[in-house]
């Protein structure tokens, strides 16, 4: 069998059924075994676009995502693709073209040494170097990205030995890597000795991540957030996995989360840090980082433990098997409810006296909060939104209200601006019975709204909801606040007119500027067929708060410009 | 049961260990002997900013595995964090932290030094108390080679400098667990 179709067999016995990306010279053979293979192809408009809508695709389904590019250019426009599913723990299989085997290292035409551009921000990655390995190392491929905890892998397949001539034959037996074994259950003393400190907290804390949501642990965790009155709060990765109506939910936490779950952090006896890394936009001020606290950390990497927080009670395992394994241990402990209520006290009265809050419109003038709150309503709580980067994300993250987990899809850790279309291209061909809605930033937008087209061509009807300020919103705000509001480069100015941009690419575009008419343009947008760009043009020069400024601890958040100095 | 009572973890004894060891580390790891595993740890190491003293790589009796040989400097760095990061490369088989008391290291290194006629009698008498061996000599240099730990060679470095190091190189140590295991 040629090895390019080889490559088909084993995505297809990997059960891959959807694919982003783009052909070229050196993935002729690839594109070629596609055309009878039987998988949707989505052929998008921009490798990046095609690397995050794999990501969107992953994190919406739980599944692995997987994009083709060609070599040279191709590839290297899948970098940044790459980096953000390292960073965010995407599972992703990301299938590259190489040059002819006798033409690498002669700088031959397009070709570009991925394999080594990309070793910093890959999981694994393989360079095919027999046609025979082709099989093999896809199979190794989709095992290193989807256990343990997740990441990108990228598979280099020079043009020459996809197209030769191997034998074939179906993997039977599973996957072994004698350098690779992902930890699975925790160390049950561990676990107990958890128990045991989280019986004597007298203000302790749930501090959930990204963790959770890779390992479908949400069930899990809400069993054990509810074996005492735990308070909950999560990074932005982590919304949804607790549900955001529940009454311990205290609200995000972080450089922009709610006063009451950073205060909490700072006041709490002990955290319970579960998939989470203690990332700087949690932490703010390491030094002053929860001074009171001891820290209970549980995660399946072993290296997140004591990298930037030390922990007392570290715990190496996967969050859906030790979580029921601490609640029993917890509940067998019948710890008395009632010592949580000093706790409790102190956390509602934050809750009452320091709610996220904006001042509202006095006229029609839309505030960006509002924003969300409408796009609430009118999706009634239950889309999938993707986001790009900046202050929108900011907005939805706060007032959004994710009651289930993977239906919140952004860039955290790289912070990846233009990621939310493409996301959401990926989400929708993962989840086509979901409302899939892009709220995007006018500053990300234009990064890859190359994507329109294909939303269009493909039938794939996403509905951007686009929060127009005119600027890149959160830059502006820096510049406000910390930079003596000297505006460096941030105006987005009069172009593009995103309507007419819209209906050029062949999608519907809609216009609102009124704060009355907003939800029902809205439910119009969801209700229209096709990939619709409702350009919602929002109060300029609005800043999102609360806020932790750089480099400050969380007992400095401000929830007014007033306190910022 | 209340709470507090002795059975449950107080929250006061609970300590989180010190992360630096304040000592050399050499870490012996067994890597599969595959294209760019190298190039892997030398970019962990650069990224994280860990920096390596010295790095010896060579086969092992397996031709599919590498053994790579590294010191580091356990007072600047948090050696768990090396180790855990090194684990999390697919290609790093095996590390082991070799404890000092329980291992045998050495490193080769050879000298060139400038060596009048006069000077010559000197140069070999220190050869022969560090158990070195001439192994080239010209009418102006001598070249030596010596073997052991990296003490023994830095000692050995300075006795000869007085006399004109012209070069010095070195291999780096390789270490090797005493008795049987």
């Amino acid at each position: 069998m040629r090895a390019a179709d080889a490559l088909m067999e084993s995505l297809k016995a990997e059960g891959v059924e959807h694919i982003f990306g783009i052909p070229g010279g050196a993935n002729l053979p690839t594109y070629d075994a596609l055309v009878d293979a039987d998988f949707r192809h989505i052929q998008v408009r921009h490798e990046q676009g095609g690397g995050h809508a794999a990501e969107g695709y992953a994190k919406a389904s739980g599944r692995v995502g997987v994009a083709f590019a060609t070599s040279g250019p191709g590839a290297t426009n899948l970098v940044t693709a790459i980096a953000d599913a390292m960073m965010d723990s995407v599972p992703t299989v990301f299938v590259t073209g190489q040059v002819r085997t006798e033409l690498i290292g002669t700088d031959g035409f397009q070709e570009a040494d991925i394999l080594g551009a990309t070793l910093p921000f890959v999981k694994h990655s393989f360079q095919v170097t027999d046609p025979r390995q082709i099989p093999e190392y896809v199979h190794e491929a989709f095992h290193v990205a989807s256990t343990g905890r997740p990441g990108p892998v990228l598979l280099d397949v020079p043009q020459d030995l996809s197209r030769a001539d191997i034998d074939y034959a179906p993997r039977t037996e599973p996957v072994e890597l004698a350098g690779y074994k992902p930890a699975s259950g925790g160390n049950l003393k561990q676990v107990r000795i958890a128990a045991k400190a989280l019986a004597n907290a007298r203000r302790p804390i749930l501090y959930t991540g990204g963790g959770v949501v890779n390992a479908n642990a949400s069930e899990e965790l809400r069993e054990f957030a509810t074996s005492d009155r735990f308070p909950v709060t999560s990074t932005l990765m982590g919304l949804g996995s607790f549900p955001a109506s529940h009454e311990q939910w205290l609200g995000m936490l972080g450089m922009h989360g709610t006063v009451t779950a950073n205060w909490a952090m700072d006041n709490a006896d002990l955290i319970v840090a579960i998939g989470a890394r203690f990332d700087d936009r949690i932490t703010g001020k390491l030094a002053e980082f929860a001074p009171h606290a001891k820290i209970i950390h549980l995660d399946i990497d072993p290296a997140e433990i004591s990298k930037n927080v030390g922990a007392h009670i570290p715990i190496v395992g996967d969050a859906k098997l030790v979580l029921p394994e601490l609640t029993r241990e917890y509940r067998a402990l019948q710890t008395d409810p009632s010592r949580l209520d000093a706790w409790w006290k102190q956390l509602t009265g934050w809750q009452d006296e320091h709610p996220l809050h904006y001042e509202p419109a006095k006229d029609s003038e839309i505030k960006p909060q509002f924003m969300i709150e409408a796009m609430h309503r009118a999706t009634k709580g239950d889309a999938i939104v993707t986001s790009d980067v900046g202050q929108h994300q900011m907005w939805a993250a706060q007032y959004y209200g994710f009651e289930k987990p993977r239906r919140w899809i952004n860039s955290g850790g790289l912070g990846t601006m233009g990621f939310g279309l493409p996301a959401a291209v990926g989400a929708k061909v993962a989840c086509p019975d979901d409302d899939v809605v892009c709220l995007a930033g006018d500053g990300s937008l234009i990064m890859n709204c190359q994507e329109l087209a294909t939303c269009v061509s493909e039938e794939i009807p996403v509905k951007v909801f686009l929060m127009n300020n005119g600027y890149m919103g959160m830059v502006r705000q820096w510049q406000e606040l910390f930079w003596d509001r000297r505006y460096s480069a941030v105006a987005m100015g009069p172009s593009p007119d995103w309507v007419k941009l819209a209906e050029a690419f062949g999608a519907t575009g809609i216009r609102c500027e009124d704060s009355a008419d907003l939800e029902e343009t809205m439910a119009t947008a969801l209700e229209t067929d096709g990939p619709v760009l409702l350009d919602v043009r929002v109060t300029q020069e609005e800043n999102c708060y609360p806020m932790i400024p750089p480099g400050q601890a969380a007992r400095d958040m401000v929830e007014d410009p007033k306190m910022v100095s | 049961m209340e709470a507090g009572t002795p059975q449950l973890v107080k929250l006061e004894d609970l300590h989180v260990p010190g992360q630096l060891s304040g000592r050399k580390h050499i870490l012996s790891i067994l890597v599969e002997n595959k294209p760019g595993v190298l190039a892997r740890i030398a970019g962990l190491f650069s990224r994280r900013g860990f920096n390596i003293d010295t790095l010896a790589v060579g086969p092992t009796d397996d031709p599919s595995i590498s053994r790579i040989t590294l010191t580091l400097d356990g007072a600047v760095h948090p050696i768990d964090q090396v180790t855990k990061q090194l684990h999390k490369l697919v290609n790093v088989l095996k590390i082991r932290d070799m404890e000092p008391e329980e291992t045998v290291a050495r490193e080769m290194a050879m000298f060139k030094v400038s060596s009048s006629v006069e000077s010559r009698a000197e140069i070999i008498q220190f050869a022969e108390i560090f158990r070195a061996k001439v192994i080239d000599v010209s009418r102006r240099t001598m070249t030596i080679e010596v073997t052991g730990s990296a003490d023994k060679i830095e000692a050995f470095e300075r006795m000869l400098r007085p006399h004109g190091l012209i070069e010095m190189v070195r291999t780096g140590e390789i270490a090797i667990a005493r008795g049987g295991d």
